[in-house]
């Protein structure tokens, strides 16, 4: 049963790849370069793991690993989310 | 409650996929950021309602340090500035990535199961390397460390062997799972020192295609945390952002005509270094022009295209560039940009810089858009760029940028080009349209320049 989940998350990737190829090259040369600090901001996803790390019962090694885990994805959760809109937002048409 | 929170990382994932959809256009980018936080804002709160997260100090002490950082980077970084700052954000992204690898071995020390073992080996090489990568990277833009192209002998040798140690110390540590965490610290020490290594050698004028790529690592770091905490979302969310670098990396070296190969093992020698060519060559005599000159040629034009680079935003030129656009559209000539894909130093960035200036982005078309009206335009004005308006890239076999795809400016009727002196562009080549029939050198820094020619205009 291990070995077939982990086939379960082989296909979600898989997918996620051929959504993610899909998606992108929709999107117009001139909001590259808010696209790559708003993947910044998803990638900081692994906020998600940091918080289980550090939020873990016991205080251990794997607490203090969790909580400078928590400071980078925050630095990207909050940088890039901020910075993708301070772009955004200057984008006008006259 | 399992079952609530998978559902809430299910509604998330739709909302960075819906977010990222929403960027294809500039009316909806805004709105579709948005959406990608409240998903990102949902992730976060079921978390802290997990099972296994029981205490919260640590976390706020984390969550608070890293809110502020960020809050500051994201309001003081100015927009020149991006490539540093999302140069830095791929590098929290790896280094997160390898601090949970490393916390979950830590936690599952002796009974690592085998799939989790080989998600754990994958997130410290990829994330230890994104993590150091991304910080020289960082350093090349900010000029903290050299932007030349470092080569030192064996260094291939070295760095395959390194990742060949991390490869076969991975192996045994996924065959040996009551090794000791101390071989893991080795092993993501290593892979730190990797990305040193493999960043170095790449010279500050590839550095658009080495923040790409490190873009796509830190997305892929997230994914392999995924697949060691068994988190579709983290799957989901990661490969999402290493399509994107992938995409953005291809994109690049297209535009520099280089192979990813040829960037990752160091390029152009000459990248970073500036010779100073005379006013005079074997090709002639440069045509140089006065303000109130180029304003009367100006004057008669109809269509005018503007061609910026690096140089304009380095010279801070872009209002004064605006108040050109406003004053020639003013007088009912049709004025657009010309934006080449490595105009600015990361994707899309020159985008970013003139939007900062208030100019109104559907005047900004990207190089495959606007190349074929270049023969039927009366002014090509070209501030601050110079490999990419190099016609050798057409026809000089010898040229270092032969085969790079360029901006036709010389198939205008007039070029003007301005630039602070003769010397020669970033990848350190000289440019022969100066020496073009239909050229007119217009010298004087960006901002001055521009700002003189606007003064003149008006004045007619």
């Amino acid at each position: 049963m291990e070995g077939v989940g982990f086939i379960m998350l082989i296909y979600v990737f898989m997918l996620a790849v051929f959504v993610g190829f899909e998606l992108i090259s929709k999107v117009p040369p001139i909001l590259h370069t808010p696209l790559m600090s708003g993947s910044n901001a998803i990638s900081g996803i692994t906020i998600v793991g940091s918080l289980i790390a550090a939020g873990a019962e016991e205080f251990t090694i794997s607490t203090i690993l969790g909580t400078i885990a928590v400071a980078f994805a925050m630095i990207n959760v909050v940088g890039g989310y901020l910075v993708t809109d301070r772009m955004l937002k200057m984008f006008k048409k006259k | 409650m399992r079952i609530l929170i998978e559902i809430s990382y299910l509604i998330s994932s739709a909302l960075f996929i819906f977010g990222i959809k929403m960027l294809s256009s500039p009316k909806t980018a805004r709105k579709g950021n948005f959406l990608s936080a409240i998903g990102m804002l949902i992730a976060i709160v079921v978390t802290l309602l997990d099972q296994h997260v029981l205490t919260y100090e640590y976390i706020l002490i984390g969550g608070l340090a890293g809110s502020i950082a960020g809050v500051i980077l994201a309001v003081k970084t100015p927009m020149t500035g991006m490539p540093q700052m999302v140069g830095m954000l791929n590098g929290f992204g790896g280094g997160a990535s390898t601090l949970v690898a490393l916390s979950e071995f830590y936690k599952l020390s002796g009974s690592v199961p085998t799939e989790t073992g080989i998600a754990i080996i994958a997130s410290l090489l990829i994330g230890g390397v994104t993590f150091t990568g991304s910080m020289i990277a960082f350093g090349k833009l900010q000029g903290l460390v050299t932007g030349k192209v470092v080569k030192y002998k064996g260094q291939h040798a070295i760095n395959l062997l390194m990742l060949v140690f991390v490869i076969g110390a991975g192996v045994y540590v996924v065959m040996n799972p009551m090794t000791t965490l101390n071989l893991a610290l080795l092993l993501t020490f290593i892979s730190l020192v990797l990305g040193v290594t493999l960043v170095l050698p790449i010279g500050g004028a590839d550095m658009p295609v080495a923040i790409s790529l490190l873009n796509s690592y830190s997305g892929m770091a997230g994914a392999t945390t995924g697949f060691v905490l068994q988190n579709n979302e983290l799957i989901i969310a990661g490969s999402l952002v290493g399509a994107s670098g992938i995409i953005l990396t291809n994109i690049m070296c297209k535009a520099m005509n280089r192979s990813l190969m040829n960037v990752v093992l160091g390029g152009w020698d000459s990248a970073g270094t500036v010779s100073t060519a005379s006013t005079t060559s074997q090709k002639g005599q440069v045509k140089s022009i006065d303000p109130d000159e180029l304003a009367m040629i100006f004057d008669v034009a109809e269509s005018i295209i503007i061609v910026p680079g690096y140089g304009m935003a380095v010279a801070q030129a872009q209002h004064a560039v605006r108040d050109l656009v406003n004053s020639l559209e003013a007088k009912g000539k049709k004025v657009r940009f010309a934006i080449h894909p490595v105009a600015g130093r990361m994707p899309g960035h020159m985008n970013v810089l003139l939007a900062e200036a208030q100019i109104s982005y559907d005047k900004m078309l990207a190089m495959e858009d606007i190349n074929d009206d270049f023969p039927t335009t009366d002014i090509a004005l070209i501030i601050g760029a110079n490999d990419v308006v190099n016609p050798a890239a057409r026809h000089d076999k010898n040229s270092p940028i032969f085969g790079m795809p360029i901006l036709n400016v010389d198939y205008a009727k007039t070029v003007v080009i301005n630039k602070r002196s003769m010397s020669a562009g970033y990848a350190g080549i000289d440019n022969e349209l100066f020496f073009y029939p239909n050229a007119l050198m217009y010298f004087g820094d960006a901002k001055d320049a521009v700002t003189k020619l606007v003064h003149e205009i008006k004045n007619l």
